[in-house]
């Protein structure tokens, strides 16, 4: 199986714009940002957030607390993983009782990691309300979920991929849609 | 996972970080994950025990395994049944790990090599007690960043301690230099063969040389149940061998002090000393949590048949 890129779907101009918009959409919807929250989800909806939460800094002039979620043990598919799974840390500082919390991640695709995710969350309290915020949604959704924030939604089959490279990660920042050959 | 010594320092160090992140489920509102749903561990205790059976108990419940329990008072062991027999009819009702606890050193290994699924070594005899190790290695890593190099003085008992030999084989591996220090009669010459290659063993008579600059301090359990006859009368340990705070003054300041339970106040060790800042007495048994957590993840994983592949070289010496 070899893997061709397609075409580039966002530039870093592009996702430097859109982590913008959103950051504003974000605060627009939510009418402030008290009580508000970002968690990222291991590995790119980390920097994602971190970028949304300085974007609110420059909106709002306030901080908005960035939590780090690692979901390798709410994962549902763990029995059938190839690879030895690696548990990391989650980082969530402050109490979700009662906060208003946004997921963040690069790409939403099956949902199952959304899923995996708002078990975590509940294992440490009951935040007030939880919203999904994602870079691209590329539909074939397997669970009921839905991004109530959204960069960009691209049509995609199932032998794409959505590759999102970010700096903190990657050391390169783009979108690309790259497809599998066999 | 029958013993320290067969494993790299690549996969203790493996062991540890995934330990790591289960520290924080010990703090959660909400202790219990469904990551082991479904999978079932059997406790055969042998010998008896009470914190290491409630640890691997809690440890499985947190990562949302059953357990079925087997202890030797109550088994038809006192009927007669061997080993082999009990350990095959507990394999029977389909576990996926068995750990096991035997006073005679080798069990496990014995056990390991006629049953299929792994088998979790929760101290055999005078021979090794991994777990323990374990936890010990991660409560000194979480204090000082890395293990290697630690000069680490172990006070008591050796000959007899699977403790202090797992902790050898453990913390050797990280190039640690021991010094040895108890009543002659336990600690035989052979003790310093057990370094690893890149640490060193010396014995020490006098205790407030052997704790002169150390950066660990393990204090064990006067095991009066493996002794015939007493080394020495214990008033006499105490006044020789007990690690007090003014002894404790020659290690460095920011010495641990480490001791596996149960410990007796008054006898190896001063409850100032106990109780005192560089107690790590029950950070260890937090991190006993996360470390059994761990060593069930990663052996408990995998579908059925996998699991061997799935853990890779943490299977054992019987393969």
């Amino acid at each position: 199986m070899r893997v061709v890129e397609k075409s580039q779907l966002m530039s870093a101009t592009e996702i430097d714009r859109t982590i913008q918009r959103l950051a504003h959409e974000i605060v627009e919807k939510t009418g402030g940002t008290t009580n508000l929250a970002l968690i990222g989800i291991r590995r790119r909806g980390v920097p994602l957030a971190q970028r949304i939460a300085q974007a609110m800094r420059g909106i709002d002039g306030v901080d908005v607390p960035v939590g780090t979620l690692d979901i390798t043990l709410y994962r549902d598919d763990l029995s059938m993983v190839a690879e030895q799974p690696v548990v990391q840390s989650s980082e969530i500082t402050f109490g979700v009782d009662d906060k208003d919390l946004i997921l963040v991640d690069d790409v939403l695709y099956t949902g199952r990691t959304i899923r995996a995710a708002m078990n975590g969350l509940f294992d440490l309290g009951r935040p007030r309300r939880v919203r999904l915020c994602v870079l691209i949604d590329r539909g074939h959704r397997e669970l009921p979920i839905e991004s109530t924030f959204i960069g960009r939604s691209v049509q995609t089959s199932d032998m794409e991929i959505i590759e999102v490279r970010l700096n903190e990660v990657d050391r390169e920042e783009r979108v690309m849609l790259v497809e599998r050959v066999p | 996972m029958l013993g320290i010594e067969p494993l790299t320092a690549e996969q203790i160090t493996f062991l540890l970080d995934q330990a790591k992140p289960l520290q924080q489920i010990q703090l959660h509102p909400l202790k219990k994950l469904a990551t082991l749903r479904g999978k079932s561990a059997a406790l055969a205790f042998f010998e008896p025990s009470t914190r290491t059976r409630i640890s691997f108990a809690t440890a499985a419940a947190r990562m949302g395994a059953d357990t079925m329990n087997l202890q030797a008072e109550a088994s038809s062991l006192r009927k007669g049944e061997s080993l082999l027999d009990t350990v095959r009819t507990l394999d029977a009702m389909k576990p996926d790990c068995i750990v096991m606890r035997h006073s005679s050193s080798g069990a496990p290994h014995f056990v390991a090599e006629r049953i299929e699924i792994p088998v979790i070594n929760a101290g055999d005899g005078t021979h090794e007690h991994p777990t323990q190790a374990l936890l010990d290695a991660l409560t000194i890593r979480d204090r000082r960043e890395t293990l290697a190099g630690l000069n680490v003085t172990i006070l008591g008992d050796v000959q007899h301690s699977r403790v202090a030999r797992s902790n050898i084989q453990l913390l050797g591996k990280f190039g640690c230099r021991f010094t040895l220090c108890g009543p002659a009669m336990w600690l035989p010459r052979e003790l310093e063969c057990l370094a690893p290659p890149g640490s060193s063993i010396r014995r020490v008579a006098r205790i407030e040389e052997a704790l002169e600059g150390a950066d660990v301090v393990l204090v064990l359990r006067v095991q009066q149940e493996r002794h015939n006859e007493p080394a020495l009368a214990l008033d006499e340990y105490v006044l020789l061998y007990q690690l007090t705070p003014e002894r404790l003054r020659r290690a460095r300041p920011d010495a641990l002090v480490l001791h596996p339970g149960p410990m007796v106040r008054g006898l190896e060790i001063d409850p100032a000393v106990a109780d005192g800042p560089q107690s790590c007495v029950l950070e260890q048994v937090t991190n006993g949590l996360a470390v059994r957590m761990a060593l069930l993840l990663v052996l408990m994983l995998g579908a059925p048949g996998d699991a061997k592949d799935a853990m890779k070289g943490f299977s054992d010496a019987a393969d």
